[in-house]
């Protein structure tokens, strides 16, 4: 037998180059400034091009100037009558905030699902917030409009929130009841079950009410056409506190990324912390469903877009996804008011045909995700 | 005073009892060895410090009582390193070791000034100065390590505890690891209590080994009282042979072919 001769135990020293540690925070500070401008910019770009174009109305060159002329301070001759000016502020302006809102809403709340549950093919509408706001609204369209006609609030709306909420309630605790304390594998599998009991329930009410399908399926296609400054107002409060929250939450989303023991190890009351950032994002997710529909992929890709864009930190993931989101929809719905006017297009299938190639050719040049 | 008093800590999984009452008094700087077979109760216990089981009996460190404490002020004392640590492949070296200072960082606020010191600190003494804004996902196992570990020294808690820290490793980083972790222990009193798997490796760097089977203290003391051929066989069911070099006394286990009588 051959013995082999150990040899000592070397001391300490470790092979690697000795420098002192890079990244220095005013570099990151300047390309985070710089990426937060880009997305700034895109934004503002989109709420212009989405005010100045429209089959009626003014010169779209006009509309820019017509908007700096009503900012405060400002005075500038534009050119655009009071009548044109009607058209932008009353019919293309709500709809552009609307559609920023929720493009930003579903980003935001995407990438925060994202990040709560460490699965990249999470969308907002994940724990039932969709179905559940589908099966309030075919509910109401269901039982018939003539009842609720003379309501002074839509109940559409209102049951759809009121579902979308109490849908992810339902999931959650199913979720909790398994053990989802530290794994949210197990809430995600409870949303399956309670997104595919919901979807059937929705699909026995359309069945049997088979006049109302048309209507049922133009809202689940998701529209912001019609908006009004009112669906403006009625969502900007829960989009404001969900993303107010969801801001706050961008560093716990970071520790997420190690897994849930050592996120909790690190400090991190995992439980209560989910808990608090899904709710945020149900919220907002909640308000903006009930009032434009289920406006699918959104909330899905503006965060891996971001993503392969800037980077995987959810410190300028959120806020990014925010302004990208936002500007992303306005451009989408521009999209479909332009592609097949006068018809429209649904907002659904426009976000899907933009983003889906954008999206393929971002992972062929990264090569990452 | 002990730095670290575990008292009666006893872990179950439903009925099924992992480890049985077990009690320690660990001083300032000591580390401690647990070795055993695959389910003797090392990770229960490991994990019952780092308060992520349910578990019985009290966890004191200096003069604070761990039990009941939330996570935040839990990870202020005790550092955990997993035995296969989550790591992001998207996340830079100084972002990931940043994450080391969220017990020390308020529920809504940033890192501070000082923070950011301790990282870059952190990372200088560990030889990742030019790593840091390399992804975690483009460095060897051996960096990934040292950044798993610095990540735990950055929390800056007077408790260590690593489980199978170097299993992933091949021989030469678990080398590295372990000299790594008796340097930081001697500079800084950090106490460190520690899973391994191999006997020789958890003879050598720790002062102490605790041999567990089956939830319950099988021996504790030096490795040479520890680690003998007869108890080694009965509790790993392994027939090997136990040398002691006689120039520093370090203790080696070799396995042999056969089976244990």
């Amino acid at each position: 037998m051959t013995a082999v001769e150990p040899k000592p135990i070397a001391p300490g020293r470790i092979d690697a180059p000795v420098m002192s540690a890079s990244a220095p925070p005013g570099v990151r500070r300047r390309r985070e400034r710089t990426w937060l401008l880009a997305g700034l910019a895109f934004l503002v770009g989109a709420v212009i091009v989405g005010a100045s174009i429209g089959p009626a109305g003014p010169p779209g060159w006009r509309v820019p100037l017509a908007l700096l002329d009503h900012l405060p301070l400002i005075s500038i001759d534009s050119g655009v009558s009071a009548a044109d000016w009607n058209i932008v502020w009353k019919i293309r302006m709500p709809r552009v905030v609307l559609g920023g809102l929720v493009g930003a809403m579903l980003s935001v709340a995407g990438a925060s699902y994202q990040g709560v549950f460490r699965n990249p093919l999470v969308d907002p509408y994940l724990l039932g917030a969709a179905a559940g706001a589908g099966l309030g609204a075919t509910l109401i369209l269901t039982t018939g409009r003539d009842v609720t006609a003379g309501w002074p609030v839509d109940p559409v709306q209102l049951v759809a929130f009121g579902f979308a909420l109490g849908t992810v309630a339902i999931t959650y605790s199913v979720g909790a009841s398994f053990g989802a304390k530290r794994n949210g594998a197990t809430l995600v599998l409870a949303g399956v079950a309670v997104v595919s009991f919901a979807t059937a329930l929705q699909t026995f009410l359309l069945q049997r009410n088979l006049d109302v399908v048309r209507e049922v399926f133009q809202w689940i296609l998701g529209r912001l056409s019609g908006a009004t400054w009112s669906d403006v107002v009625t969502v900007a409060p829960y989009v404001s506190v969900s993303v107010v929250v969801l801001m706050l939450h961008r560093r716990h989303l970071d520790v997420f990324r190690v897994g849930d023991d050592e996120a909790a190890t690190l400090g991190l009351s995992v439980q209560r912390t989910r808990l608090v950032i899904v709710a945020a994002a149900t919220l907002g997710t909640a308000a903006v469903v009930s009032v434009s529909g289920l406006i699918g992929f959104v909330g899905l890709v503006v965060p891996h877009v971001v993503r392969l864009m800037a980077g995987a930190s959810y410190r300028l993931l959120i806020p990014l996804s925010l302004l990208f989101g936002g500007g992303f929809l306005i451009l989408a719905d521009v999209a479909g008011r332009q592609l097949m006017s006068p018809a429209e297009t649904p907002i659904g299938v426009v976000t899907a045909v933009i983003g889906a190639p954008f999206f393929i050719y971002l992972l062929r040049t990264r090569r990452v995700i | 005073m002990s730095a670290v008093v575990l008292d009666r800590i006893e872990v179950r999984y439903g009925n099924e009892l992992a480890l049985a009452p077990y009690s320690e008094h660990i001083e300032s700087g000591e580390w401690v060895g647990l070795i055993g077979p695959n389910g003797a109760g090392k990770s229960s216990l490991l994990k019952a410090i780092a308060g992520l089981v349910r578990a019985t009996g009290s966890v004191i460190v200096g003069e604070v009582v761990l039990d009941g404490r939330d996570p935040r002020s839990r990870a202020r004392q005790v550092a955990y390193v997993a035995q296969e640590p989550l790591i992001p492949d998207d996340m830079n070296v100084f972002d990931y070791v940043l994450l080391g200072r969220t017990p020390h960082i308020g529920y809504f606020g940033s890192e501070s000034a000082h923070d950011r010191d301790v990282v870059r600190d952190v990372i200088d003494r560990l030889r990742l100065g030019g790593f840091a804004d390399r992804m975690l996902g483009s460095m060897s196992g051996g960096e990934r390590q040292r950044a798993v570990l610095a990540r735990a020294l950055a929390q800056e808690a007077p408790v260590l505890v690593l489980d199978e820290p170097t299993s992933a490793l091949d021989i030469g980083h678990q080398q590295q690891a372990l000299e790594l972790v008796t340097e930081l222990r001697e500079h800084q009193a950090i106490t460190v209590i520690s899973a391994m798997h191999d006997l020789t490796l958890a003879g050598t760097y720790a002062d102490r080994l605790v041999l567990l089977d089956q939830g319950d203290v099988v021996a504790s003391g030096s490795a040479v009282e520890v680690l003998t051929a007869e108890r080694l066989g009965e509790v790993f069911h392994v027939c090997v042979t136990v040398d002691v070099d006689p120039s520093d006394g370090a203790v080696i286990v070799v396995p042999r072919r056969g089976f244990p009588v």
